[in-house]
């Protein structure tokens, strides 16, 4: 169906016709199979708004309260859908506001297409009314861009921009076009691009690389998979679930790699990292080979380098060559897609399980319900914590729905105690933690995926970050679920304040207003939970309401989040409490 | 991998895009690397470009570098060196004033032995052009400013490789692939 409306608009688009630049960039989007973008109208853009006015029936512009939502919610859009996120700004301070989205994107690699207006070409470099230069402020933190000055520019550029950005490892570009181009006339014929000569998106995956991998495996007595996020965007879940249930492999997961493979799984040991499961954590400094798939051993993994995983034949899958050897040495690297050297892998691998190896994960995920889990998500004191609130909304949901999280305490634990039983389901900050983003990232996901349930997690902090954008759900209509944990504090810094700097709790205690007042300002249905009792009629209704629903818990407010790797310790120093 | 500093030559092939050499500034600066020169200009290639720079650093830095500058969409192909995989050079110019050139009688001869050129000669300056390795250029440099010189200017270096670079090889493959 979807391809059908692509391949209609190819057609139409197709003859040359003399149209305006801006004319040619919604056309051009439209060609490329977009259907939702966000942004913010202003004067160096308001030719290209003109035009997406004229095309509404086609494309449909989401108006966000402030563009760093924009590029938010393309970038929610496209991590749960797959699709390339649009994103739209003005010159200046418009497009100085999508940096940060841009900048997330990156570190994350989301495609993400941003289409900024900028001043006159011949008042460039003239510090004309909101010029600024865009292409220089976002060349760090694109994987491509480029600015526009002729009309007749405007559907190469698009072209490349949206090849570049989902090709190979995606990541966000940023197209920079003058008023002028916009205004300007050309010859209208959209041609996608199929390659950019100086440019290799997916190396093809040497067999021998793959073969020497298999080997290493076959021979292992206590291997270990930590897969990421390039499972999910190589859509390899298949390839993966194969390799880890016939070589029987326990495997774990980095942040932007969860929900690829179900919570459930029994061989799924869970989350690596500074607030990982403990027995990955312990584990990887026991393991003999440890196979690393889509991942690049952030420093959130890893902990102290020089003691990570240093006794194990490490195996890196990556479709990135930078990424090899750049923090841990490898003894087999295999670059290119994941689907495919997984796919290849299969046939060489022994039907293996490694019971003794698999129960120590077990054993130690024993020791970690009793000391750190069982508290969490069935707490007998008196206030309310966060995992319990997880642990609410898995069962209404039955693990369905996607998690939107924001960044702090309630990510790590939405991180550690969704049940993830679709893939594509947790959609976080992970490299760039930028909080601010769950709020208008859920707005594009549930956009993305209408028929899926799309549950915010935020903490008091980042809500406050982008609460405006209560404003684009109430006059969107979408339907999302938005529950702020709350409790008075920026609780990661506060955490780290008690743990690391003796309690001076600086600038961390939060005034909070009436967030269900506010909830209600825009016409949401809101709820605040203060007792237990309450908790599982609020989370019952919310999950029911066919509406947008704010929920409010407010929980214990110097909850700490274990486990933790310290900053600067070894992965396998990993603390209980 | 050595952890011992030297002197690496990078050598980029790249479009001629507007932005690329801020992008790849961008990924120097990012690592608190000093560039030591920086050299474009046209290649063996029409309408390609090549860089050359000087940078010091580790082998194992010089290697990750590497792979963030081939990661760049416009960049074609990256390769480091060290010096002795190298054949390189500088050049300088050097003006100074005229009437040097017959009160000092030994002005003559540090031109003779430094096998440098004289670009122009007028009234009041004269223009010295060298191109050597840097010691030889800091040599004449020394032994000119005891008699003043009025403008000294030297260019980065610019090296070739003693290995083939297979930068046609790849363009042609793509152009293969693609028509």
């Amino acid at each position: 169906m979807d391809s059908q409306i692509i391949k209609q608009n190819k057609t139409e688009t197709s003859k040359t016709m003399r149209i305006s630049g801006s004319e040619a960039v919604v056309r051009s989007l439209i060609a490329e199979g977009v259907d939702i973008l966000y942004g913010y109208p202003g004067g160096a853009i308001m030719p290209v708004y003109d035009e997406l006015f004229k095309f509404q029936d086609q494309i449909h512009h989401v108006l966000t309260r402030h563009e760093q939502g924009a590029a938010h919610a393309a970038q929610g859009y496209a991590r749960i859908s797959g699709k390339v996120g649009v994103a739209m700004a003005t010159s200046g301070p418009g497009a100085t506001n999508l940096v940060t989205g841009i900048a997330d994107a990156q570190i994350d690699s989301t495609p993400l297409v941003c289409i900024t207006g900028q001043v006159f070409s011949h008042l460039l470099g003239s510090d004309a009314f909101q010029e600024t230069d865009i292409v220089g402020i976002s060349t760090p933190v694109t994987k491509w861009n480029c600015q526009v000055t002729k009309a007749a520019d405007i559907p190469k550029a698009l072209a490349k921009a949206f090849y570049i950005a989902k090709s190979g490892r995606p990541g966000p570009v940023l197209v920079d076009i003058t008023k002028d181009a916009q205004i300007g006339e050309l010859d209208f014929e959209y041609e996608p691009c199929k390659g950019v000569r100086s440019y290799i998106p997916v190396p093809k995956t040497n067999p021998d690389d793959v073969k020497a991998a298999a080997e290493l495996i076959n021979s292992a007595k206590k291997p270990m998979i930590v897969w990421g996020q390039g499972v999910i965007l190589g859509q390899a879940e298949e390839e993966l679930k194969t390799v880890i249930e016939k070589a029987g492999i326990p495997a774990a997961w980095t942040i932007l790699g969860a929900s690829a493979i179900p919570t459930s799984h029994p061989l799924n040991i869970g989350m690596v990292g500074m607030h990982g499961n403990y027995a990955p954590n312990k584990l990887t400094n026991e393991c003999d080979v440890l196979i690393a798939i889509g991942m690049r051993f952030d420093d959130r993994v890893t902990g102290k380098l020089d003691t990570y995983a240093t006794q194990a034949k490490v195996i890196h899958f990556d479709i990135d060559p930078a990424e090899i050897d750049k923090n841990v040495k490898t003894d087999v690297a295999v670059v290119g897609d994941s689907k495919d050297s997984l796919a290849q892998l299969i046939p060489l691998l022994e039907a293996k399980s490694h019971d003794a190896w698999l129960q120590k994960f077990k054993d130690l995920y024993a020791i970690e319900f009793e000391k750190v889990i069982k508290g969490d998500i069935h707490p007998v004191k008196e206030g309310l914590t966060m995992g319990e609130v997880l642990r609410q909304i898995n069962e209404e949901t039955k693990g369905k729905a996607a998690i939107v999280s924001d960044v702090g305490q309630h990510q790590m634990i939405a991180c550690r105690y969704a049940d993830f039983n679709v893939t594509k389901s947790n959609i976080t900050s992970g490299g760039l933690g930028t909080m601010g983003f769950a709020l208008p990232a859920a707005i594009g996901a549930k956009m993305g995926a209408p028929d899926r349930e799309v549950v915010a997690i935020i903490g008091d902090g980042g809500y406050q970050m982008n609460i405006q954008e209560l404003g684009t759900i109430f006059q969107t209509k979408v339907p999302v679920k938005i529950v702020v944990l709350n409790n008075e504090f920026l609780g990661m810094v506060r955490q780290w304040q008690q743990l690391f700097f003796d309690k001076r709790y600086a600038s961390t205690e939060m005034t909070n207003p009436d967030f269900v007042t506010i909830a209600k300002g825009y016409h949401i249905d809101a709820k605040r939970v203060t007792k237990r009792e309450e908790l599982a009629d609020a989370v019952k209704e919310m999950i029911a309401s066919k509406d947008s629903y704010f929920l409010e818990v407010c929980v214990e407010k110097e909850d700490n989040v274990f486990p933790m790797v310290p900053t600067g310790a070894s992965v396998s120093d990993v603390r209980l409490s | 991998m050595n952890e011992e500093i030297k002197s690496y030559t990078i050598s980029l092939y790249t479009e001629n895009n507007i932005g690329l050499l801020n992008r790849v500034s961008a990924i120097f600066q990012r690592r608190h690397i000093n560039i030591e020169s920086l050299t474009t200009s046209q290649s063996e290639i029409d309408d390609v470009f090549r860089f050359v720079i000087v940078v010091n650093m580790t082998e194992a830095q010089a290697a990750k570098i590497v792979k963030q500058f081939e990661k760049q969409v416009e960049v074609i192909r990256a390769y480091y060196h060290t010096d002795e995989q190298t054949i390189y050079t500088e050049s300088c110019m050097f003006k100074i004033k005229s009437d040097l050139l017959f009160e000092e009688p030994q002005i003559q001869n540090i031109i003779k032995e430094s096998n440098s050129r004289i670009v122009t000669v007028n009234k009041e300056f004269f223009v010295l052009e060298k191109s050597g390795r840097r010691h030889e250029i800091e040599a004449l440099r020394r032994d000119l400013n005891v008699f003043g010189i009025m403008q000294f200017v030297r260019a980065g270096r610019i090296a070739v490789t003693k290995d083939e670079m297979r930068v046609t090889d790849m363009l042609l493959a793509f152009n293969n692939h693609n028509n």
